[in-house]
């Protein structure tokens, strides 16, 4: 365990090296407020909560986690340092999940720094903060799926920009799996049981289901197993890596 | 005694043979030079005998341990400076050796003594809190060999360790390759031969994957060809670059 947090410890550094921490959580707290202002009407809607900040965070962390989670990998492996680090005598799961813990906690600062809606609507009503709770506690969550499936991507390339691009592109089945539209066209053809697994990976429909503040149970499984699951696949991923 | 050791390695990539049919053993007190042609396989076979790719088949062992069923007893024991001695551009110096240090165990007060002596042995002093990517060639050469002795292993797989440096570095990096020797079994691929001569006690020739000389500096020389001294050479070459391109020209041309 101590291997991993000097992995996690590292790695968090990292971020913080290079001006781009500042520039992510910059434009990560500019969308996220946008979207809740602009395009989520905040003020109009006349109720104090903040489900309009919630909703968007499917779509805002579809492009913003590969972001965090595409260098994982990929920039060890376009460097060379790679070799250094897995010819230390850890397992290759300490780092697997050292490194995404990383990216995980990395999430968790972004998320903290809104804060301030929080606070704001408190002072314009008496919203849910129960609700609210839960739902930053699902949201991070949501983040660490994504995360974890953008370090497995990253983990199969040296290249960063396919990195992201394989992560946004997975992620985006994970948020549509729930889409009538999706679910339609899927209908006609595959059996009931493939319709309602692809309906039952769905971020949006987990992540709704918390941030109403109803059946968080299923939803917490769900995403804390799928991040199990592609934090193991990433130790496959780096496992079989070795033998091509 | 034998602390390292490879039985028949051979590594393809895709349908390319990189590595065919690798064998070799190094004891205690033994330095190895490892020489070929670019893409001859020795950065592969290294890679093998650290643990950082799997053999298609065959198997390394260093010092008794299975590299690929024992991998992390094996790793333990090995000091490996990767081609090109990758670094972690945004950490310093110091932090670098720090991580490595206790990522490989020690403890806080064993990792400071231990880097203590690194610093003053490999000269690091003056870049001890410099960011790694603001570091000259020979610097972050040096860094990666601080790295693969941190933790005094018993066998030292270095890829390359003089490329780059110049012929002051040179020189003190085989002073230092020298004075470890006694203790440890070491495998240095090169492409000088000259250094060779200064402190290996043993060359292995590989040219496209295939092994073509095992045997002592003394010995390589006397397969040198000898000499038309009716041919004015246009370029000098020493005995045993004669020898060398002797030995790997004659595989390419058969
Ligand atoms: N990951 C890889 N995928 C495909 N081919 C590879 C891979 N790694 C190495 N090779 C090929 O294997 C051969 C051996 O490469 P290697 O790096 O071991 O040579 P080398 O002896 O270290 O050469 P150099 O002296 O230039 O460092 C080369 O032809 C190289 O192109
Ligand atoms: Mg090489």
């Amino acid at each position: 365990m101590s291997t991993a947090l000097l992995v996690f410890r590292r790695e968090f550094a990292g971020y913080f090296a290079t001006p781009l921490a500042a520039v992510f959580l910059a434009v990560f707290l500019a969308v996220a407020a946008g979207m809740t202002f602009f395009m989520a009407n905040f003020f109009d809607r006349g109720q104090a909560d903040l489900s309009a900040f919630f909703l968007w965070h499917p779509w805002l962390y579809l492009v913003l986690m590969p972001a965090i989670g595409m260098r994982l990998w990929a920039e060890e492996r376009r460097s060379g340092t790679i070799e250094l680090l897995m010819t230390l005598p850890v397992q290759p799961w300490q780092l697997v999940f050292g490194k995404w813990l990383a990216a995980w906690v990395f999430a968790g600062l972004a998320l903290a720094l809104t804060a301030p809606l929080w606070i704001t609507v408190n002072v314009l009503g008496s919203p849910d903060n129960g609700v609210i709770l839960a739902s930053y506690l699902g949201s991070w969550l949501m983040a660490g799926a994504f995360l974890a499936i953008s370090a497995c991507v990253s983990a199969l390339t040296k290249n960063q920009v396919l990195a992201f691009i394989g992560a946004v592109v997975i992620g985006f089945l994970f948020v549509m799996a729930g889409f009538d539209l999706v679910l339609a066209a899927v209908r006609p053809w595959a059996p009931d049981v493939v319709v309602q697994a692809i309906a039952a990976m769905s971020f949006i429909g987990h992540f709704q289901r918390i941030t109403d503040g109803v059946l968080e149970a299923p939803a917490i499984i769900f995403f804390v197993s799928l991040i199990v699951f592609a934090l193991w696949l990433n130790v496959q991923v780096l496992d079989a890596r070795k033998a091509a | 005694m034998v602390l390292v050791e490879t039985r028949a390695l051979v590594k393809k990539f895709g349908a390319f043979t990189a590595v065919d049919g690798i064998s070799f053993s190094v004891d205690r007190g033994e330095v190895v030079g490892f020489l070929g042609p670019n893409g001859a396989g020795k950065s592969t076979t290294m890679k093998i005998i650290a643990g950082f790719l799997e053999p298609t088949s065959g198997s390394a062992f260093i010092a008794g341990h299975d590299s690929r069923a024992d991998s992390i007893a094996a790793r333990r024991r090995l000091g490996y400076l990767p081609e090109g001695a990758p670094a972690y551009p945004d950490m310093t110096v110091a932090s670098f050796l720090e991580f490595v240090a206790a990522m490989r165990g020690l403890s806080k007060p064993v990792a400071r003594e231990r880097l203590a002596e690194l610093v003053e042995r490999i000269d690091l002093a003056e870049v001890w809190n410099r960011r790694m990517d603001a570091l000259s060639k020979g610097f972050k050469r040096r860094v990666g060999i601080a790295q693969a002795l941190v933790h005094d292993p018993d066998v030292l797989i270095l890829d390359e360790p003089t490329d780059g440096l110049d012929p002051n570095q040179k020189h003190e990096m085989r002073e230092l390759i020298r004075t470890l020797a006694p203790n440890k079994a070491i495998v240095v691929s090169t492409h000088i031969l000259e250094e060779v001569e200064a402190i290996c006690t043993r060359a292995i020739i590989i040219a496209r994957g295939r092994m073509l000389a095992d045997s002592t500096p003394a010995e390589l020389l006397a397969r040198a060809p000898a000499r038309d001294p009716s041919q004015t050479q246009i370029v000098r070459t020493t005995p045993l670059e004669d020898a060398f391109r002797h030995i790997t020209l004659e595989q390419a041309g058969s």
